[in-house]
């Protein structure tokens, strides 16, 4: 293996500079003065003032946030109870049906799963007047649905990786079935739920297709606005905007690693 | 284990039935939308289609219309990038393959404290937005972009290299953003391989390389075939990045579903290219089953 032994390393070392260096750039050059994105022309943040003075971008995030928050609320609450019935409720006959139904939104075409739920908003408003047109109400529909498919994932690891003695031992002492949930298997499972919600809530931030199709007039997310302002060319405040949401991603894992290297581990598995 | 079974009938049925509903309304009856739309003709009205089922004379009609099929089929732009899409798709996941393996091997093969690094560095990039990511290659690639600039810098070339609205951006653009997903099934993978056979191998005089091809890669087959689905599957549908590094010239089926629905206006075509683009789909979501069955 010796000799060879540059290949491994090498090729780890490519691969990491292939994924980072887009971002590293993106941040740079969000401090040029230039409005060319690639020719440095000294330091400046005036793209981040412009951003901030921009009420588009600021409207589009702020609905963003709404819907993601919303919607990564349901699917957390859906997808538990699926990952629940999946590992907890035994057989029963529609379980195939179930199961089937939240494994295959995650590998379903983004153009598809959009396409397909507007044309349903559209058939149901036709037969009985609901929705009511299109907005931020059938966005938050449409990335419950992705994002509890997501959760059930991440929870229903967790819930097979369990331990279930503890659970018996708590039904065989006389506690309801809703108790042992709350007492027990909740606070297992919490950082599945954590981290289940947060990519529940990072999928629907960065969600652009299924967005486009089910949104109506007045209802443009982050994704779209960005996405308008891109197709017409590179545009600094763009980058400004990126460094941002990168900023902001850093430091939740900065945090989550501190408070994991500061907590032993609780030995509950 | 089945505890929940000793919640009150009314209860369990509750857990069980409230996301199901949530699922069969807005996930499973909205392909029976598709597949009911795929059949109908398109016409000036809201929704802009004509109904398939229809009452005339004391009569119920039904009509399928198989024109849309038909449409596709003869209409070479369909088959074309019907086909694109698979050679883009396939060529990335290969490409993808070539730099994930050596990766996954190298941090499987770390120190624990090491590998905990590489491996959050690897998940990190999905966590900041997709689209700005994809965003931040067009400085790269582009005419004027750091790339041409660095290389006229060194000398090496005089005029810039055309890469963006090219296929080749398109490559790039998709190895970079599932490349994760082939890397962590295969690391997955790799950190369980029994090291004794790896010294077994070599204790009876295999070369390096013959242990690789005869243990190694085929143990790791489930990881191979769970990442390279990761890679394939998402490609084939992909939207985005077509449409931002790619050219006009650049064939995927995810943009000609989208232009025939946004620009064409014409849902029914849409519907049929959505459901041709599920056909598509069938083998490698099997696949990407059978090998999450084995791992």
């Amino acid at each position: 293996m010796n000799r060879k032994s540059w290949f491994l390393p090498g090729v780890t070392i490519f691969g990491f500079v292939f994924l980072y260096a887009p971002i590293i750039s993106l941040v740079v050059f969000s401090f040029n003065k230039s409005k060319l994105v690639t020719v440095w022309g000294g330091f400046s943040t005036k793209w981040y003032g412009e951003l901030l003075n921009d009420p588009q971008i600021l409207g589009a995030a702020w609905i963003s946030l709404k819907i993601a928050f919303i919607s990564a609320t349901i699917a957390l609450i859906f997808g538990t109870m699926v990952a629940l019935v999946l590992t907890r409720f035994g057989k029963f006959r529609s379980k195939n049906l179930l199961n089937g139904m939240i494994t295959a939104p995650l590998v379903m075409p983004e153009v598809i799963t959009g396409l397909s739920l507007l044309l349903l908003f559209v058939s149901m408003e036709a037969a009985f007047g609901w929705p009511a047109g299109r907005g931020m109400l059938t966005i938050i529909i449409a990335h419950t649905t992705f994002g509890m498919a997501y959760v059930a994932v991440v929870v229903q690891a967790r819930l097979s990786d369990m331990d279930d003695s503890l659970e018996e031992a708590a039904l065989d002492l006389g506690a309801k079935p809703v108790r042992v949930f709350f007492d027990i298997t909740l606070p297992v499972i919490a950082p599945a739920l954590v981290s289940g919600w947060l990519l529940a809530v990072t999928l629907s931030l960065d969600d652009l297709v299924i967005a486009s199709f089910v949104s109506g007039p007045g209802a443009s997310t982050l994704p779209m606005v960005i996405f308008s302002k891109v197709r017409l060319g590179v545009s600094p405040d763009i980058n400004a905007l990126a460094t941002i949401m990168i900023g902001i991603v850093g430091l939740g894992v900065a945090i989550a690693a501190f408070s994991l290297l500061r907590k032993p581990k609780t030995k509950l598995k | 284990m089945n505890w929940f079974a000793k919640l009150g009938l009314n209860g369990r049925w509750l857990v069980i039935a409230i996301p199901s509903l949530w699922l069969l309304i807005f996930f499973l009856a909205p392909f029976l939308v598709v597949l009911k739309i795929a059949f109908s003709e398109a016409a000036i009205a809201r929704p802009p289609y004509t109904p398939l089922i229809t009452w005339e004379e004391g009569r119920l009609l039904l009509t399928l219309n198989f024109g849309n099929f038909q449409y596709l089929w003869e209409d070479s732009l369909y088959l074309l990038s019907y086909l694109s899409s698979i050679k883009i798709a396939f060529f990335s996941t290969v490409f993808a393959l070539l730099i994930g393996y050596p990766m996954a091997y190298y941090i499987a093969r770390s120190d624990e404290k090491i590998r905990n690094i590489l491996l959050m560095l690897v998940i990190l990039p999905f966590w900041t937005s997709f689209l700005l990511r994809v965003y931040a290659w067009i400085g790269f690639l582009k005419g004027n972009g750091l790339i041409n600039n660095f290389l006229i810098w060194l000398g090496i070339i005089d005029t810039p290299i055309i890469m963006m609205q090219t296929d080749f951006a398109v490559y790039v653009g998709i190895v970079y953003t599932y490349l994760p997903f082939m890397i962590l099934p295969l690391y997955a993978n790799l950190v369980k391989l029994d090291e004794a056979l790896l010294e077994a191998s070599a204790d009876l005089g295999a070369k390096p390389m013959t242990t690789f091809f005869t243990v190694t890669l085929p143990l790791s087959m489930p990881g191979i075939i769970a990442g390279s689905m990761l890679v394939f599957i998402p490609a084939i549908g992909e939207y985005v990045i077509p449409a931002l590094l790619g050219g006009p010239d650049t064939l995927m089926i995810g943009k000609v579903l989208w232009s025939e629905f946004f620009s064409n206006r014409d849902w029914p075509v849409a519907s049929a290219v959505a459901m041709a683009m599920l056909i598509l789909l069938v083998v490698p979501v099997m696949l990407l089953r059978k090998a999450e069955v084995r791992t």
